[in-house]
């Protein structure tokens, strides 16, 4: 349904290859496509706005750079202004010198303030605190159970008793004080941000709190709404940082860029999962790519790293990269395969893949009918599937139900892959190698066209992207990809 | 290009992530191997003081029936409209209008601003551009000039293209209709079914609800409230438990007693996890086994949600057949512009729509007055 901004690219750059210079129609043409991509990505249509001039200026000042395709250069220009604008700082939590450290919850209904309250409190916990969480969400049904209920998860106290809303979160401090809990954590109601009289209590509870921090939670879904609410509840609560929710699904998160427009102040968390340790600090550059839809790659990883064996995935690797895969290595890899989901999905997520291909409605029984085909084999048959003569085509296609022309179809389009995978050796062999010393080197885009140098004729499509976006993804350090375990 | 061409190729292209991403992480596991922290020692939680500041048990009871509600449910039911809801919200989208009406004739300036308008209202940038060439069209073969009558063939358009029959449909037979809710995590299926409970008892139907969402902690306590506070039984199951079970067994209970409906909650689920989509799918299969039929399945949808809201939307109908929406917190300062898109593009109707948190913020929808609204 949404298209990468890069393929919005490919059309346009395939003209200007070559030139030194974008003229300002061309700029003009890149601009528009930049903007449909943010909008369609939930960014505030006035945040679009300001961030296209910006890269309108940069676009038109600087000399393109001889190793970059346009392409390549504007990409990494909005993919800097983006990582900018989301705000390079990260929120360094620091403690109040006489404790408690008091930390207010705040947002719509259904962010998820009273799930990342725990998880927060969690977090606390992992820093060698003792935190306390205060149940000031006496509006929502069973919201205190719900919090009890986490509370008793994580091994952290909750306080809350029924009364009003200011006086419980009052009580908790002073309950924290008493029991020498060094963190507290306030669970607030959710509220609209136009509610004038829910506004008002919010604010009554940070003025009884006094709040070292206070934070707003808002999921990544939102759309163009983002900027008003931010703009409300920064007004009334002073706001320290934005915790942004749901991030696990495959929303763009625009809205993040919104409200740190708007707010000025860090995103401080990101919560990836449903589990209460699918939470981290966040990362500004992660959610850039994701913006300009570069961040399916990265969600295919992890599906693939779910998907896969470590140890399977190397040997595989390795046999992939000697061009000794057999039939039984692609028999394992379409097992793996299926687990990722319906193959279409798959392909989808792929960078760089050719339109010819993601559009095909691929039928996932197709699959079903390779693997028939392939146990149909036997053990010598799936090694070298040279020796497979007419009656062994015939004795499979029986076994598989298949037509005797399927097999050999088969055959030949596996061979075919091997082929191409094996020239795609040179390539990874050289990644290995160089790995090490040019990490956080001079590719800085993961996008754009197909490569052109001959050698690498025999590349899979988009291998270029994923290539430089896992060099990018090490430069980050990486553990953002990996769930917690 | 040939089926199996396709597939041979997607089948290659795969491995090659896996392996990629293979050597990475375990090149990058090595690495933060050594990097890792020594394990800390564990802190002590004196178990006392988690006693003590549980909750005395008196929390419970003046939780589960606080007293605005009991009033609440005893006061004659108004059934807010949107117009007195959205109010509060005006003037968000109005300048546009003004700044559209004040010009004199029709240019560019006008058709940007309308665009501007929709966007702001989340109705997206692709529907955006399909609605506004339609109304040019219009515009030029009409020969229309005045700025007001532009806006008015635009809200014409989106009328239509709202308008569609709303009413919630019941098993034919004698058997229970079951409504199954399903949506995102946060948007509101529980209070919606809270909510619904009421308007079907005012109706006249009795009404079971299934505590479905077994995931999330106390959800079946807050739908608990809900059917005490609006008098409809409750079915729920074991926190973790088997939510196909639960609603099962509140069919099963409702055919026993001659209910009418089952009000089906469901765990709330990113439609981005294939195995919770999956469970979701058994849940809907399961709901039709027994003695009742399921007549609707409800997406539920939280009007502040942006253009996500159109890829939830397709996956949640492709795995259970969704045959409305229900738009939720429409009375705050989100215009709910996603269901545009969603109607547009994949033929869901909206039936309901939440204006607030009380027990009677449920209503029709009615595509006059959200289209007039969205401008105002």
């Amino acid at each position: 349904m949404f298209e990468a901004l890069s393929d919005r690219f490919d059309g346009i750059f395939k003209r200007l290859r070559g030139r030194g210079r974008l003229s300002d129609k061309d700029v003009d043409e890149v601009l528009r496509e930049i903007r449909l991509a943010l909008l369609e990505a939930d960014v505030n249509f006035k945040v679009v706005k300001s961030l296209i001039e910006r890269i309108r200026q940069r676009c038109l000042s600087e000399d393109l750079s001889k190793s970059l395709t346009p392409s390549q250069q504007v990409i990494k220009i909005v993919n800097e202004e983006l990582t900018q604008t989301l705000g390079g700082e990260t929120m360094r939590v620091s403690y109040a010198p006489k404790p408690p450290t008091v930390v207010l919850m705040a947002g719509l209904q259904g962010s998820g303030k009273t799930t990342n309250a725990a998880k927060l409190a969690r977090w606390f916990k992992q820093q060698g605190r003792n935190p306390l969480m205060v149940g000031a969400d006496l509006q929502r049904p069973a919201a205190v159970e719900q919090l009890r209920t986490l509370g008793s998860q994580i091994d952290v106290p909750v306080y809350s008793r029924p009364a009003d809303p200011v006086t419980v979160a009052r009580d908790g401090v002073e309950q924290a004080r008493d029991l020498g809990r060094d963190v507290v954590v306030v669970d607030t109601a959710g509220r609209l941000a136009i509610d004038e009289e829910m506004m008002e209590q919010v604010r009554q509870i940070s003025g009884a709190v006094d709040p070292d921090y206070t934070f707003l939670v808002v999921d990544a879904m939102t759309g163009q709404d983002a900027v008003t609410v931010a703009e409300s509840f920064h007004e009334t609560l002073d706001l320290d940082g934005v915790i942004l929710t749901k991030l696990d699904g495959d929303a763009r998160g625009g809205a993040a860029l919104s409200v740190k427009e708007v707010v000025g102040k860090p995103i401080a968390f990101a919560s990836v999962g449903e589990k209460i340790e699918d939470f981290e600090q966040f990362h500004p550059d992660r959610l850039a790519g994701r913006i300009l839809g570069m961040g399916d790659m990265l969600t295919l990883i992890e599906k693939a790293e779910e998907a896969y064996e470590q140890e399977e995935a190397e040997k595989a690797a390795e046999r992939l990269l000697e061009g000794t895969f057999t039939l039984e290595d692609f028999l394992d890899q379409m097992q793996a395969i299926k687990k990722m989901g319906p193959l279409n999905n798959v392909i989808g997520m792929l960078p760089g893949v050719p339109k010819e291909i993601k559009d095909v409605e691929i039928d996932d029984r197709e699959i079903a009918r390779l693997e028939a085909i392939i146990r149909s084999m036997t053990p010598e048959e799936r090694i070298d599937p040279d020796v497979i003569d007419g009656s062994r085509r015939s004795r499979i296609a029986r076994g598989s139900g298949a037509q005797p022309g399927d097999v050999s179809q088969f055959v030949k389009q596996f061979k075919e892959m091997r082929k191409m995978m094996q020239g795609m050796g040179g390539p990874l062999r050289r990644k290995k190698k160089k790995g090490k010393k040019n990490r956080k080197g001079s590719r800085v885009t993961p996008k754009g066209s197909a490569s052109k140098t001959p050698q690498r004729k025999l590349t899979l499509p988009g291998l270029d992207e994923l290539e430089a976006g896992l060099d990018r993804l090490e430069g980050q350090g990486l553990p953002d990809l990996r769930r917690p375990v | 290009m040939t089926m199996l061409t396709v597939v041979v190729v997607a089948v290659a292209l795969a491995i090659v992530i896996g392996a990629l991403a293979g050597l990475v992480i375990s090149r990058s596991r090595r690495q933060r191997a050594l990097l890792e922290p020594p394990p800390r020692a564990p802190m002590p939680a004196p178990p006392e003081v988690v006693e003590e500041v549980e909750a005395p048990p008196e929390v419970v009871e003046e939780v589960e029936a606080p007293p605005e509600a009991v009033e609440e449910v005893e006061a004659p039911p108004v059934k807010p409209t949107f117009r007195e809801r959205l109010s509060k919200a005006r003037g968000l989208l109005s300048g546009y209008v003004s700044s559209v009406l004040s010009r004199s004739s029709i240019d560019e300036a006008t058709w940007e601003e309308l665009e501007e308008a929709l966007i702001r209202a989340d109705v997206g940038i692709g529907t955006t551009q399909d609605l506004l060439e339609a109304v040019r069209r219009e515009v030029e073969t009409e020969g229309l000039s005045e700025p007001s009558q532009v806006l008015d063939c635009l809200k014409s358009h989106l009328k239509q293209e709202l308008a569609d029959p709303i009413e919630l449909h019941y098993a034919d037979a004698e058997s229970p209709s079951v409504w199954l809710f399903v949506g995102v995590n946060g948007v509101g299926k529980t209070t919606t079914i809270g909510k619904l409970g009421r308007r079907a008892q005012l109706d006249g139907k009795s009404v079971v609800m299934a505590a479905g969402d077994t995931f999330r902690a106390a959800a079946a306590e807050q739908l608990q409230m809900w059917a005490k506070r609006v008098g409809a039984e409750l079915v729920r199951g074991n926190e973790g438990g088997d939510p196909s079970a639960v609603i099962f067994d509140a069919v099963a209970r409702a055919d026993a007693r001659g209910f009418d409906l089952v009000l089906a909650d469901t765990a709330g689920r990113l439609h981005t996890k294939t195995n919770l989509m999956e469970e979701l799918r058994k849940v809907r299969r399961v709901a039709d086994k027994g003695a009742g039929e399921v007549a609707e399945v409800l997406l539920v949808i939280d009007a502040t949600t942006g253009q996500n809201g159109l890829v939830q939307a397709q996956q949640f109908a492709d795995a259970v057949e969704v045959t409305g929406v229900v738009l939720t917190k429409l009375d705050g300062s989100a215009k709910g512009g996603i269901v545009l898109a969603i109607r547009k593009e994949l033929g869901i109707p909206v039936k309901l729509v939440g204006l607030g948190e009380g027990p009677d913020d449920l209503v029709d929808f009615d595509a006059g007055q959200f289209v007039d609204a969205l401008f105002e």
